[in-house]
């Protein structure tokens, strides 16, 4: 395909998306540069996985309009459809089949003859490491297996554009490292991601650009240093041995940070967000330690992290993630 | 008791992904044509197959149930109906056939619903390939499922006394004109399969448009001593029509008006509800 376009790989403008009185996108903008892995970063029902279905013409918008690659999402649906390749949140090969059969089957509907198929279906199993486990039916497979599996079975025909729906949702440490390793192969290979997480530090790690989601809206856009410096460099999380001192702790670290200090529900906890570089943000927690000490207050547990995402929600939006009024947990899996 | 026992399946989980074998995979090849829509139909056919393959327990559907119907109805009506069981199989076996394989239809929808909970369609309809095709495979799939019942009654009947007179031929061309109707009844279930939320719904469903479709025709009974209302639902009941063709050529004296309608609303199945399924799907 000598047509590899130069612009941007995704440009969405407006897109809306109504399941009865919901309104899971309310407007979406997005210009997501080609070559690079593009965050979505937003808690449950913020909007996340039915972006990515519109993207990748599973679903269609009721309005605004979106271009993949200049090919207009509705209109030109089989063009996008050969550039993109999609790894739901959900399974997406078939659990009754086992991992060779599956990548089998798609590379028959992807056009490549039986011979070709099975070889191909062979190395990616290889490269993937699950070659022991290629007669086993998926079903059987554990959390990290079947991630890898549905990625392999993204990546049959390299794709211009992938989509990725929170891959490392469930998993455990190794396996989310595994998957990260891997999107970090496809991406030095010329595809354009487009992840979905609920992670910040995943998205960090990751993301060249990300975009932050809430109840349907993009609600902050940047780099991801652009994003955590609008949002303070870091939280200290300090976790007291006796719940009586913490009226104290509240006053000592208040002027020691000097920011608000949030009391926790945890009657022990206290946390602080920490403006600044990197470094200032090291400095004023450590004389915030030091000074809890003089105080004669008992720390048990004292870290200085990276934002969560409910303190990236609090910070944007005045109200912590996943507290949407919509009580419908499953609305973004919705028909 | 120290020893943590490790099952094969953790020591396949210890994967560490090298840039160089994946970037080897990578590599773009030269991508393929898009495969024709025989052949993507064929490959999803295939994975019905593999289904089969993998959980034949589905095929209890196929056999044990028309086993069931054939015996229950024959010895219960046929004393009563026709003066002796032979006597009556001759009239019912035909009947039987179309109706177990017509019911059996209902799990092409329940199967379509099953896989879109699960998201594997949703891979499918990402794909560059005809459209239909998904469907129209699963479809195929059944179809093998529809000859195997049909050939698990016609078994029982003959060993019951069944003697059609059409031979092997007449029997075939019987099968035949079935497995034309159900296929195209098939769509009806593949629309409602995408249309309604759980798998029980789509039985629920089922059951309510299978029993009076069935029941309410020539399957059991001639339609003579029926109210004059009731006669005339049961004429334009397409699985009467059906009942008639197959009745007739394995019978061995074909008659075409009944095959000739039993053509008309398999068309018209496809036609109409080939269009809505595909309507939904594209729209979901």
């Amino acid at each position: 395909m000598s047509d590899r376009p130069t612009g941007p790989a995704i440009e969405a403008t407006g897109l809306v998306k109504t399941f009865g009185d919901t309104r899971a996108l309310d407007g979406i903008d997005l210009s997501v540069p080609a070559g690079s892995v593009y965050g979505l970063l937003g808690p449950n029902g913020a909007g996340k996985t039915t972006a990515v279905r519109v993207l990748a013409t599973l679903s269609r918008p009721d309005g605004g309009s979106a271009r993949v690659f200049g090919h207009d999402v509705v209109r030109e649906a089989n063009a996008v459809r050969s550039k993109v390749s999609m790894t739901g949140q959900y399974a997406s090969v078939d659990e009754d089949l086992t991992g060779v059969e599956n990548l089998i089957l798609l590379a028959r509907l992807l056009g490549h003859r039986k011979p070709a198929a099975k070889a191909r279906a062979e190395e990616l199993l290889a490269a993937f490491g699950l070659t022991d486990a290629s007669d086993r039916q998926v079903k059987k497979y554990s959390g990290g297996m079947r991630r890898r599996i549905d990625i392999a079975a993204s990546i049959l025909n390299t794709p211009e554009l992938l989509f990725l729906d929170e891959p490392t949702t469930g998993l455990d440490p190794r396996s989310r490292s595994q998957v990260w390793e891997i999107i970090r192969s496809v991406v030095a290979h010329g595809t354009t991601v487009l992840l979905t997480t609920q992670y910040l530090d995943e998205a960090d790690r990751l993301a060249s650009r990300i975009a932050v989601v809430d109840r349907g809206k993009v609600i902050a856009e940047g780099t991801p240093g652009e994003l955590k410096s609008s949002i303070g460099s870091g939280t200290v999380h300090v976790r007291l041995r006796d719940a009586t001192t913490r009226p104290k702790a509240l006053e000592v670290l208040s002027r020691a940070l000097g920011a608000t200090v949030e009391p926790d529900a945890d009657p022990v906890s206290l946390s602080a967000r920490v403006e600044g570089s990197d470094f200032e943000a090291s400095t004023q927690a450590a004389r915030a330690l030091s000074e809890l000490a003089a105080a004669g207050i008992v720390v048990d547990d004292f870290s200085l992290g990276q934002p969560s995402l409910d303190e990236v929600f609090l910070a944007l939006t005045d109200h912590p993630a996943g507290a949407t009024d919509t009580a419908e947990p499953e609305m973004e899996t919705a028909r | 008791m120290s020893t943590a026992t490790t099952t094969s399946s953790d020591v396949q989980t210890v994967f560490v992904p090298s840039p160089e074998t994946l970037g080897a995979v990578l590599a773009p090849g030269a991508r393929p044509p898009r495969p024709s829509a025989w052949s993507a139909s064929v490959t999803f056919g295939w994975r019905a197959m593999l289904k089969i393959k993998h959980v034949p327990e589905q095929l209890f559907d196929v056999t044990a149930f028309p086993i069931i119907m054939t015996l229950m109805f024959t010895y219960l009506f046929g004393g009563a109906i026709a003066g002796s069981t032979d006597a009556y199989l001759q009239f019912f076996l035909p009947g039987i056939m179309v109706t177990s394989v017509v019911m059996i239809t209902m799990y092409t929808g329940v199967g379509l619903n099953t896989d879109i909970e699960k998201g594997v369609f949703d891979r499918f309809r990402t794909l560059p390939v005809w459209r239909p095709s998904a469907l129209v495979g699963m479809i195929f799939g059944d179809v093998l499922r529809y000859i195997l019942a049909a050939l698990v009654i016609l078994s029982v009947g003959l060993i019951l006394g069944f003697r059609p007179d059409g031979g092997v031929l007449g029997v075939a061309a019987g099968i035949g004109l079935l497995v034309v109707f159900s296929f195209a009844f098939s769509w009806v279930w593949t629309m409602f399969g995408l249309i309604l939320r759980s798998e029980k719904s789509v039985m629920g469903v089922s059951m309510l448009v299978l029993f009076p479709l069935t029941f309410l025709s020539n399957v059991f009974v001639e339609p003579e001593t029926m109210p004059g209302w009731l006669q005339a639902f049961v004429k334009v009941n397409p699985v009467t029509h059906l009942v008639d063709a197959i009745r007739s050529v394995m019978a061995g004296s074909p008659d075409a008006s009944s095959i000739m309608w039993t053509f008309m609303w398999s068309a018209g199945f496809v036609v109409v509800f080939g269009f809505l399924t595909m309507y939904r799907y594209n729209r979901r």
